[in-house]
Parts: structure tokens; C-alpha cells; sequence
């Protein structure tokens, strides 16, 4: 009777602690959420919002070619970004775990984060400087003779990718990072002793010991790369939209809150979807 | 079926109820403050202090951009909260819709100073009411770095979807004037513009997407420019390149012989302000000659002041960067903003999705 006595408490106690938190999430999350999915389904007559249950919205998301393909380049680009980061931070944070001296190492890290501490807005202008015609890059490539015609290198989607790639290498680095120090190294070991080279080893097993911490990396790089609208807007020159710039454009000046909302909630299934998947691989992996 | 306008009350309780976040300023209900929500040419110290001087208030600015957000967040606001607005002036008619703005003196106003033009009586005014004034006024058009192009060549819009200058193009980023200027420079005229006229111009504004490098905003515009990254902007025009001319004087407008777009911002005092003697004493000095020419000149960006007595307060450099003589001429050349319904808006923002999406 004194241990169940005992869990009650633990019980209330362990409510009363996560209290806070819930109502935080609901009153700022759940509930704003809820209303912008019912708003999403409202619709905008003349100037005013009526709401009348309908999926117009919708309809037009799938019907208009220029809703959709924001989805598509969204998609298209957040693949992109995706894998070249995963193929240059795992390098990255493989050499700082493994190459360079532990004491080191922290140094190693607050170097490859730096760029973090200045405000996004103001990197993505930089970017658009560094990569313009006349900016440092195309100076250099012109100075070396490695071209005779400045790149295009800005407003265009390589722009984009190479903006967002650069946030995100250090973002994967972090936890590709974090996975490979705590291998242990017996693991290196034990493949050295059935006959494994070097190559083998980090193929056939860090590799694959590592790969949560890369799902984790990416996953993360799919949701924030995917839900951005401002490295696109500054360093893609509006050649193309993706989805968050199409749904910034109906509240500019119309307000069209119900169509925003709607396209809010499609890249919110989206988001959820790639949670799901990689959700589901994360927990194949541990069973 | 469940039908019901949410515009006000409902959206505005809820908005309020869940996220409780507040936009108001802070100290909104101090007696020696005022709120304005305001265009980003009206935070510049050098425009609002003298008036904070002289009637010892603090004004408290917030800037926004675009007429929805305001909408949104006066509809988040108590009435009260704010005491002046400053909105494009093709939307003066649906604030006024609205019932946000209240009614000024005309007699306290100096609207017969104003360039008979840009006074915009049918859209600022309602039964005979006062309810806006034009404050600021300038042209969407054809800015450009005289160095790199040919002056002769901006005097035709039709060069801009021409493949003279492709790749050397950026167009500016805001449907309602590059759908003006090209409906302009296909020989419609923005206030008889249907949704009928609208395929003609989506044709012509994708040859333009095709030969332009980048659309962009206003800074991106503004960079591009002065960078080299472009030679031309369409949709640009005094208020894009006017306040460079001192570091930047390669850089020009002009408006060509199609014309242009004329674009105008008004001000004016909210119904429900607690302060309205002295919101209306901020709406005299900002449209005072003084205030006027301080407007014109702000950091921001700079353009052409409503009242035409603030030349006397304005260098000749900086009306000739203006320019000012040229006026006459400029305004007879120019349309005003394409006035449109619900429906024929969302068409044209349609449309100008689609070139993007090009």
C-alpha cells in the first residue's frame, strides 16, 4: 500500500512538472494549430473571410499549376540540399571524432558552428555578395582563368541550394558527430580481427552504426530546409517559388488567410510524412 | 451549411485567445505617446523627432509591409491601440470599408497644396469626408545604370521583353504594379482594366520573366543594381535609385513614352484612437511642407512629396534627383494603380504567381 501511496505521488508529481509544458503546447501550439486546420477550410469571399466549410482551397492547391509546383520545387530542392549536406558534413565530422586531437576537437566544433552566430537574414545577403558577378568568388575564378565569363551563381537555384547547404553541413556535422564518438572502438577492433581493411570496416559497420545520427541530421535538414522561405528569397532571385514563398505571397497584400492556411497544412503533411518515415526506420533499426 | 464572416470579430477574438501574443507597441496607453502603423520612410529619426520635439511625445513606430499585414494586425489590436496609419492609397477605400479610419478636418488639412493629381479625392475621401491624405507619391517605371545601358533604349517599355537586354534584367516583385506598368506598356489603361485584358498582359509579362535575371524586393532590387548585378529594373523608379544619387550617380529612371505607373501613399487618423488632436497634429506636420520634404528625403526610400510647397524646403540636388521640373509632364504620363475587386486582384496575383513560376 506505501508503494502504490508512493507512485501516486510520484505520479502527481511527475504531472505537475510536465504541467508547464503542456499547457505551453497546447495554449501555442495545438490550439493556434487547430484553428489555422479550420480556417483551412474556410474560404475568402470578396474582402471578407466567411466561414464556409468547403475544400476550395484545397481544390485550387491541386488545380492550380503554380500552387503545386511550389510542393515540387520545394521538394526538389530539399532533396538536394539534403544529400550534398550529408555528403559533406559526414567527412567534416569524421575527421574532427577521428583525426583531430581530442583536446581539439571542441575548438574543431566551435569553428565549424560559427557561422550560426550571425543572424540568417544577414548571411543570406552575404552569400548573395560572395556569390554575385562581382563577388569574391567569380573575382577569383575570373583572376585564375578558370573562366572567362562570371557564373551564375545567385538568383537561381544553385544559389539556393548553396545558401541552405551551408547551414545545414554544420547542422549534420553536429550529429553525425555525436554518433561517431560514441562508438566505441572495440567495434573498429573486433573488424580488424575477422580481417576487415580499412574500407570495409567504415562501410560494413561505422557506417551503418552512424546512420541514425544522419537520419536524425536529415531529418531535421528536411524540415527546416523545406519550411524556409528566406534563403530562397534573397539568393534564388524569385526564379522559381517554393511552397513557403507561395503561401507568404497570399498574405502580403490580399490576406487570404484560408489559402494559406491550406498550403500551411499541405507542407505540414508533408513534414509529418518524412517524421513518420523516418520515425518508423529509426525504430527498425533499434529492434 | 454554415455560413458566416469572420473578418472582425470572430478571427480577431480567436487570434487574441490563442496566441495572446500582443503587437502593440510598448506603453501604448501613455498619455505622451503615439502609435503608428507605418511604411518604413516614416522610421527615420530625422522625419519624426523634430515633431516628438516640439510637442514633447514619444511616437512609437511600427513599420509593416504590405497592406494585409497591417490588416492583420489592427484586427489583433483593441480599438485604441493605435492613433495613425499610413496605407497605400489604393487601399484608403477599403480601410475606410473597414470603419478603422476616422474622419480629419478638411479645413485643417492643406489638400489645396497638394499636386491636384495625387489629391485622389474618389479614393480618399467618402460622403463629402475626409478620411486619408496623400502624403508621398512616385512612379513605378524603368530605373537603370546609365553606363551600361542606352538612355534611348529605356524611353521604349517594350525593351524590357525584348532580348537586348537579357540576363541584365530584374523585375520588381510586387504583382500590382509590374501587372500595371505592363498593361501600361501594352496600351490598356489601368483603370478600365478587366479580367478579359489579363491573358494579353500574362503573355507579355512571361517574355518579360524570360529575359530578366531576378525578381526581387525592393533591397535585393536596390543591390542588384548598384552592384552590377543588373543594368535595369522594371517597376522601379525614383524611390529605388533617387536616394543613391549622391554615391550613385550613374544610376537613372525615366519614365517612357508609354507611360508608367503612378503609385501613392496616404495617412491618416484611426477611428478609435484616444489621441485623435494628436494623431491629426502628426498628420499636419507630416504633410506640412516641412514634414513633406523630410518625407521625401527619408532614409528608406525617397520619392515625390504630395504637397507641392515642400520644394522650397528641398535642395536642387535633391529635386533634381526627384525630378521635380520634370513633374508636369511625369504626372500627365503616368495611371494610377489598377483599382480592382476582390476577384480581379486574386486574378492578377494569379497571374504574376504563374511568371514566377516560370
Amino acid at each position: 500500500m506505501a508503494a502504490t501511496a508512493l507512485e501516486r505521488t510520484e505520479r502527481r508529481k511527475a504531472w505537475a512538472f510536465a504541467l508547464p509544458a503542456l499547457l505551453w503546447t497546447g495554449f501555442f501550439f495545438l490550439v493556434p494549430f487547430a484553428y489555422m486546420a479550420a480556417i483551412s477550410f474556410w474560404t475568402r469571399q470578396g474582402r471578407e473571410i466567411v466561414a464556409t466549410w468547403t475544400l476550395d482551397n484545397y481544390v485550387a492547391f491541386f488545380g492550380k499549376a503554380h500552387f503545386f509546383k511550389g510542393l515540387v520545387v520545394s521538394l526538389e530542392i530539399t532533396a538536394t540540399v539534403t544529400v550534398i549536406s550529408i555528403l559533406l558534413a559526414y567527412p567534416l565530422a569524421w575527421i574532427i571524432a577521428e583525426r583531430v586531437p581530442k583536446k581539439w576537437q571542441r575548438v574543431a566544433l566551435i569553428m565549424a558552428i560559427l557561422p550560426f552566430w550571425t543572424s540568417y537574414v544577414v548571411r543570406s545577403y552575404s552569400w548573395l555578395l560572395v556569390l554575385s558577378k562581382g563577388g569574391v568568388v567569380n573575382q577569383a575564378l575570373l583572376w585564375l582563368g578558370i573562366v572567362a565569363e562570371p557564373l551564375e551563381l545567385s538568383a537561381n537555384r544553385t544559389g539556393t541550394v548553396i545558401g541552405f547547404v551551408h547551414f545545414f553541413v554544420m547542422l549534420l556535422t553536429l550529429t553525425i558527430y555525436a554518433n561517431l564518438i560514441q562508438l566505441s572502438p572495440n567495434y573498429r577492433r573486433a573488424a580488424a580481427d575477422l580481417g576487415a581493411n580499412a574500407f570495409q570496416t567504415f562501410w560494413f559497420v561505422v557506417l551503418p552504426l552512424t546512420l541514425p545520427g544522419i537520419m536524425v541530421g536529415a531529418f531535421l535538414t528536411f524540415v527546416l530546409c523545406i519550411g524556409d522561405y528566406i534563403t530562397p528569397q534573397i539568393l534564388g532571385g524569385n526564379n522559381e517559388l517554393v511552397l513557403p514563398q507561395v503561401i507568404m505571397l497570399q498574405l502580403g497584400r490580399r490576406a487570404d488567410f484560408p489559402m494559406a492556411a491550406a498550403l500551411s497544412l499541405v507542407l505540414m503533411v508533408v513534414v509529418t510524412l518524412a517524421y513518420i518515415a523516418c520515425a518508423r526506420w529509426l525504430k527498425m533499426e533499434r529492434t | 451549411m454554415m455560413k458566416r464572416t469572420v473578418s472582425g470579430g470572430f478571427a480577431r477574438r480567436m487570434l487574441l485567445a490563442t496566441a495572446a501574443v500582443s503587437l502593440l507597441p510598448a506603453g501604448a496607453s501613455a498619455q505622451d505617446e503615439l502609435n503608428a502603423l507605418v511604411w518604413c520612410d516614416h522610421t527615420d529619426p530625422a522625419l519624426v523627432e523634430p515633431f516628438e520635439k516640439a510637442n514633447n511625445v514619444k511616437v512609437n513606430l511600427k513599420e509593416y509591409e504590405g497592406t494585409g499585414a497591417a490588416i492583420s494586425i489592427i484586427e489583433q489590436s483593441r480599438p485604441g491601440d493605435w492613433d495613425v496609419l499610413v496605407i497605400d492609397a489604393v487601399d484608403v477605400p477599403r480601410a475606410i470599408d473597414m470603419d478603422i479610419l476616422g474622419e480629419m478636418p478638411a479645413d485643417k488639412l492643406p489638400l489645396n497644396d497638394l499636386f491636384p493629381e495625387v489629391r485622389m479625392d474618389a479614393t480618399t475621401t467618402k460622403g463629402g469626408k475626409v478620411y486619408a491624405v496623400t502624403e508621398k507619391f512616385g512612379y513605378n517605371t524603368i530605373s537603370y545604370d546609365k553606363t551600361k545601358v542606352d538612355p534611348a533604349d529605356m524611353e521604349d517599355l517594350s525593351v524590357v521583353w525584348s532580348d537586348k537586354y537579357k540576363g541584365r534584367i530584374a523585375l520588381y516583385d510586387y504583382y500590382l504594379p509590374m501587372v500595371g506598368l505592363t498593361a501600361v506598356g501594352i496600351g490598356k489603361k489601368t483603370a478600365d482594366l478587366k479580367q478579359d485584358d489579363l491573358p494579353a498582359i500574362k503573355e507579355k509579362l512571361f517574355e518579360m520573366k524570360k529575359v530578366a535575371r531576378q525578381v526581387s524586393d525592393v533591397v535585393a532590387s536596390q543591390t542588384a543594381l548598384a552592384t552590377g548585378e543588373v543594368d535595369i529594373v522594371v517597376g522601379g523608379g525614383e524611390w529605388l535609385t533617387a536616394g543613391l544619387s549622391a554615391e550613385k550617380p550613374n544610376l537613372d529612371w525615366t519614365i517612357p513614352k508609354q507611360g508608367a505607373l503612378r503609385w501613392a501613399q496616404s495617412i491618416g487618423v484611426f477611428k478609435d484612437s484616444e489621441k485623435q488632436d494628436l494623431a491629426l497634429k502628426f498628420v499636419q506636420y507630416i504633410v506640412s511642407p516641412e514634414g513633406q520634404a523630410r518625407l521625401a528625403t527619408s532614409a528608406c526610400y525617397w520619392a515625390m512629396p504630395a504637397n507641392a510647397k515642400a520644394g522650397a524646403h528641398l535642395t536642387d540636388q535633391q529635386k533634381t534627383a526627384l525630378r521635380w521640373d520634370k513633374q508636369p509632364e511625369y504626372l500627365k504620363n503616368s495611371q494610377l494603380y489598377p483599382v480592382a475587386d476582390a476577384d480581379m486582384d486574386a486574378a492578377m496575383q494569379d497571374i504574376w504567381t504563374e511568371t514566377l513560376q516560370q
